[in-house]
């Protein structure tokens, strides 16, 4: 197998799990060390470069990091990156000195960006600061999109929220609120030099042809509608009896929001298996913690209506059967259906976008899906000068990949306005520095902590099932933060081999508390080398490092997937052929 | 610099009859220099016994003084420990092998404190045929107190500081045959391929078994000119044989040329399997092994492998007829067995 180029910054992105895995690439070790650190501003300020939302993403975000993360390979359970970050938004300083200036004099470019939601926000932050003139719309009164009208206060505060939004608003940015756009041909012909549409995925799912629907409407609901309507104060309660359908993470935020507006027994009815259902296993645990049952294997069949007044559901058990390819089909399992009583019903089925506001002449195409053909990288429509992204772009998928989105439309709109090709994108910034500060000193801390994963506390639940915007996580305080950032493996601090200086003393190979170091004769295939190694490199997922030959014609394996970055190989290493470096990957942004 | 190694080991960390893996085996973090040729010898017996499925609690590691004797803090930490005076370790190890003749004796020692202050000590443990593992982690200096040369460095040898070593260096393996030891091997602490059999083998012998490892001192010996360099010992590295260890339950089946293998049997049923690299050397033949001592000394090569085996060692305990349990599992009933007998004793020495 050929030596590994580690000169190509990818080998070190991949090993850094947790950022590799997060669409917006934070550099989350760096942070947390910062958290250990006590700097919470800075930490911050990490975050708020990367991923624009720290305080909303430390309470909400789907988090596609943890279960990425080493620990979670090493041990039981992952480090609490997002909770951590929320640690970093509770506890920072006044932001404002390090905020970018905000150019007085513009620089002739105006932009139209459609939806004050994650994505939209995420493109004005990355061009104000460059001197566009950015004009937001969006039909709520307030920006944040589905961040304010989906996901309910006692997940996420209002002052959290309209912190993080009002710092992206007071860029200069004029705002259209209240306003709903019904033709991208007007926006168009508005003397804007690009058009940014973030319109979400607004339009919650039904079941139009399900047997009563239309009978007792009042209390048959659209979820997302329903919870906009709750976090705008036009609805503040909801029957005793509530029935939710489906499995995703709106649901949970519903049956959880029905608790609080009167609903004394809330079910949650899927129709898939428990263990497959879309929303996060923690968003589950804490519908069940609030005394919520979820009902698994129920396709619901109808609505039952006495006098207009609704009184409950039929649902047909199900069971999920998989055929060779593991694809999933649920049969009827013969048993009688089952009825359960409702005074409401809220269904949150998922959503779909809504382009009906876009005319079809104006160059802008669309798929089969009638979904908009976008470029992936660039997030360029077919029209030149439109650019979509968000849940408007590829689908409904979350915040954190909205924002990441964002940011790269932001280069592409750049680009665009300022003659370039938006198809030559700009690298990411990479440094790679020794942490050595002497003979086995690093400058990061190295030692492994043995604890297991800390839970973040919660307020009583009479407290918070009595009041809809009294927020149920306490966030880590800072004895237990500082413990749960210690359990951070540093995977960022890459293992560097020199191979040029190594005496192969096997000195690193005895000491590796993980046994994945390893120096044998080299392979010609990469299969056989994993398999000859001390313990096989199996996770085919985690590369190996393989170096030159060295001189009694060995070369050092090194497999990646479950290194501790202790950094124990370059302490015994007598010549320093091992060095801990520090690895920095910075994702490009518009004007760098 | 780090004083405690992580806790976790590797999730598919393989782990032997008991059930144990590596990590049952190991011991704290070194701090001797890093790189030192030391703790790779103590990883191998890490991995020895771990392979042989030896349960920690039946290992007595002895040692005297020198960094070979710090290592004894950096290998089975679940096993009984003596670090006692320097050069003295044979006679504590006889003293307790003695007392209980049930455990796993595994000595540590260096080129000072065997072949210098421990030399008298060295050469009467050999004679007694102690049933223990002895090995010496011989890097030809003292590393402890700078690098000045030890009574094992090579003539004409160059120390870190230049100067020329004009004394004879004392050859452990060919004491120790002359001695009459039963099992002797030399290996080197960069060739775990063949230190590992090596030890496991030993540990499997009945009787005194010597390894004398060439453990490089990075520190004070790592230089050119140096007898016992890394570089130096890979290049001068002679082996006679390269051997796997056989378990005793495995069956041998496999045909084999016996010109170039040979099947040793062992005092407890388990196998050598040496392939031979050199011809005209029998491992049992003590002639053929101290001619081809020397001839290796003439031309500046290092032997290594199983240099001499005497499978017809008998150990000391059945030498003197000690008792064969140990003294601890005593009572008083076999202690203190009454009048009648004493009267029986003292009228056998009327």
């Amino acid at each position: 197998m050929k030596p590994t180029n580690i000169k190509d910054s990818e080998y070190f992105h991949k090993v850094v799990d947790c950022q590799y895995a997060c669409p917006a690439h934070t550099p989350v070790p760096h942070y947390i060390r910062l958290i250990a650190a006590g700097k919470y501003t800075e930490a911050y300020m990490v975050n708020w470069e990367s991923n624009v939302f720290p305080g909303v993403l430390g309470r909400t975000c789907d988090r596609p990091c943890e279960p990425a993360c080493r620990r979670g390979r090493v041990e039981e359970e992952p480090v609490a990156i997002c909770r951590l970050k929320r640690v970093a938004a509770d506890f920072k300083d006044d932001i404002s000195q390090y905020l970018p200036e905000i150019p007085k004099v513009k620089n002739g470019k105006k932009i139209a960006i459609i939806g004050a939601g994650p994505a939209g926000l995420t493109v004005a932050r990355d061009l104000a600061p460059l001197g566009y003139e950015i004009h937001m719309y969006d039909d709520q009164t307030k920006g944040g999109g589905m961040m304010r009208s989906q996901i309910p206060s006692f997940r996420l505060p209002n002052s959290v929220l309209d912190q993080e939004v009002n710092v992206i608003l007071d860029m200069d940015i004029v705002k259209h609120f209240n306003q709903y756009v019904t033709s991208l041909k007007d926006i168009i012909n508005g003397g804007y030099d690009a058009v940014f549409v973030a319109t979400g995925a607004p339009k919650g799912k039904d079941l139009p042809n399900l047997p009563g629907r239309w009978d007792a409407k009042e209390n048959i609901h659209i979820g997302i509608q329903w919870l906009a309507n709750v976090a705008f104060e036009h609805t503040n309660k909801i029957g005793k009896k509530v029935i939710v359908l489906g499995g995703g993470n709106t649901a949970m935020d519903c049956c959880r929001t029905s608790r609080r507006l009167g609903g004394e027994e809330v079910k949650v009815l899927v129709r898939s298996p428990f263990k497959e259902m879309k929303a996060s296993p923690w968003e589950k645990e804490d519908a069940i913690h609030e005394d919520i049952p979820i009902l698994e294997n129920h396709v619901p069949k109808s609505f039952v209506s006495e006098n207009g007044k609704l009184k409950g559901m039929f649902f047909e058990k199900v069971e999920a059967q998989y055929d060779d390819k593991g694809k999933r089909k649920l049969v009827p399992t013969g048993e009688p259906d089952v009825f359960i009583e409702a005074d409401d019903v809220i269904i949150a089925i998922g959503q779909e976008n809504r382009f009906e506001w876009i005319e079809k002449d104006l160059g802008v195409e669309f798929n089969e899906w009638e979904m908009p053909v976008v470029d992936e990288t660039t997030f360029a429509s077919t029209r030149a000068g439109v650019f979509f992204g968000g849940d408007a772009a590829l689908g409904p998928k979350n915040v954190i990949t909205a924002v990441a989105q964002g940011h790269q439309a932001a280069i592409s709109i750049d680009k665009y306005c300022q003659g370039q090709d938006i198809n030559d994108r700009p690298a990411p910034d990479v440094t790679l520095i020794s942490t050595k500060m002497g003979i086995h000193e690093w400058s990061y801390d190295n030692g492994v902590s043995a604890d297991l994963r800390f839970v973040v506390p919660q307020e009583d639940k009479k407290i918070t099932l009595a009041d809809r915007k009294k927020e149920v996580e306490l966030g880590f305080d800072l004895t237990s933060a500082f413990k749960e950032a210690e359990r951070c493996l540093n995977c960022d601090v890459q293992t560097v081999f020199m191979e040029d200086k190594c005496i192969e003393c096997d000195a690193c190979m005895d000491v590796c508390p993980t046994q994945c170091i390893n120096f044998t004769f080299n392979e010609e295939n990469e299969g056989d080398l994993r398999a000859k190694l001390l313990i096989p490199a199996l996770n085919q997922e985690q590369d190996i490092l393989v170096s030159d030959s060295l001189k009694t014609g060995k070369v050092m394996v090194k497999d990646e997937d479950v290194c501790l970055h202790c950094g124990l190989c370059a302490e015994r290493c007598p010549t320093s052929a091992w060095d801990m470096q520090k690895f920095m990957y910075k994702t490009a942004k518009a004007g760098c | 610099m780090s004083y405690i190694k992580p806790k976790f080991e590797h999730p598919r960390a393989p782990k032997n009859a008991l059930g144990y893996s590596r990590k049952e085996y190991e011991g704290s973090l070194s701090t001797l220099c890093a790189g030192c040729g030391h703790d790779s010898i103590s990883a191998a017996i890490v991995d020895a016994c771990f392979e042989l499925s030896i349960e920690p609690h039946r290992v007595a590691k002895l040692s005297g003084i020198g960094c070979s004797s710090k290592t004894p803090a950096y290998f089975l930490n679940n096993s009984h420990g003596f670090n006692s005076v320097h050069g003295r370790m044979p006679s504590v190890a006889t003293g307790a092998n003695l007392a209980n003749r049930d455990l796993v004796y595994l000595g540590v020692s260096g080129d000072g404190d065997s072949a210098s202050i421990g030399f008298g000590q060295f050469a009467h443990v050999i004679r007694r045929n102690l049933n223990m593992t002895y090995i010496v982690m011989n890097n030809g200096c003292y590393g402890l107190t700078k690098g000045q040369d030890s009574a094992t460095a090579d003539h004409g040898s160059v120390s870190k500081a230049g100067s020329v070593n004009n004394f004879e260096g004392i050859d452990m393996c060919a004491i120790a045959i002359e001695l009459g030891a039963t099992f002797v091997a030399q290996s080197f602490s960069g060739d775990k391929n063949q230190l590992i059999p090596l030890i496991k083998a030993a540990l499997s012998h009945s009787g005194f078994s010597l390894i004398n490892v060439v453990s490089p001192c990075v520190t004070f010996n790592n230089n050119p000119g140096s007898t016992k360099s890394y570089d130096y010992v890979r290049e001068h590295n002679e082996a006679l044989s390269s051997l796997d260890f056989v378990p005793v339950k495995e069956e041998i089946t496999t045909e084999y040329d016996e010109i170039s293998v040979k099947m040793v049997e062992m005092h407890d049923g388990t196998f050598i399997k040496l392939n031979k690299l050199h011809q005209g050397f029998d491992p049992q033949d003590k002639l053929s092994i101290i001619n081809a001592l020397q001839v290796a000394r003439q031309k500046d090569e290092i032997l290594t492998g199983l240099l001499y085996l005497d499978t017809e060692s008998v150990e000391l305990n059945d030498l003197i007829g000690t008792v064969n349990k140990p003294l601890n599992s005593l009572t008083e009933k076999e202690l203190c067995p009454g009048s009648e007998v004493l009267e029986k004793i003292n009228a056998g020495l009327r």
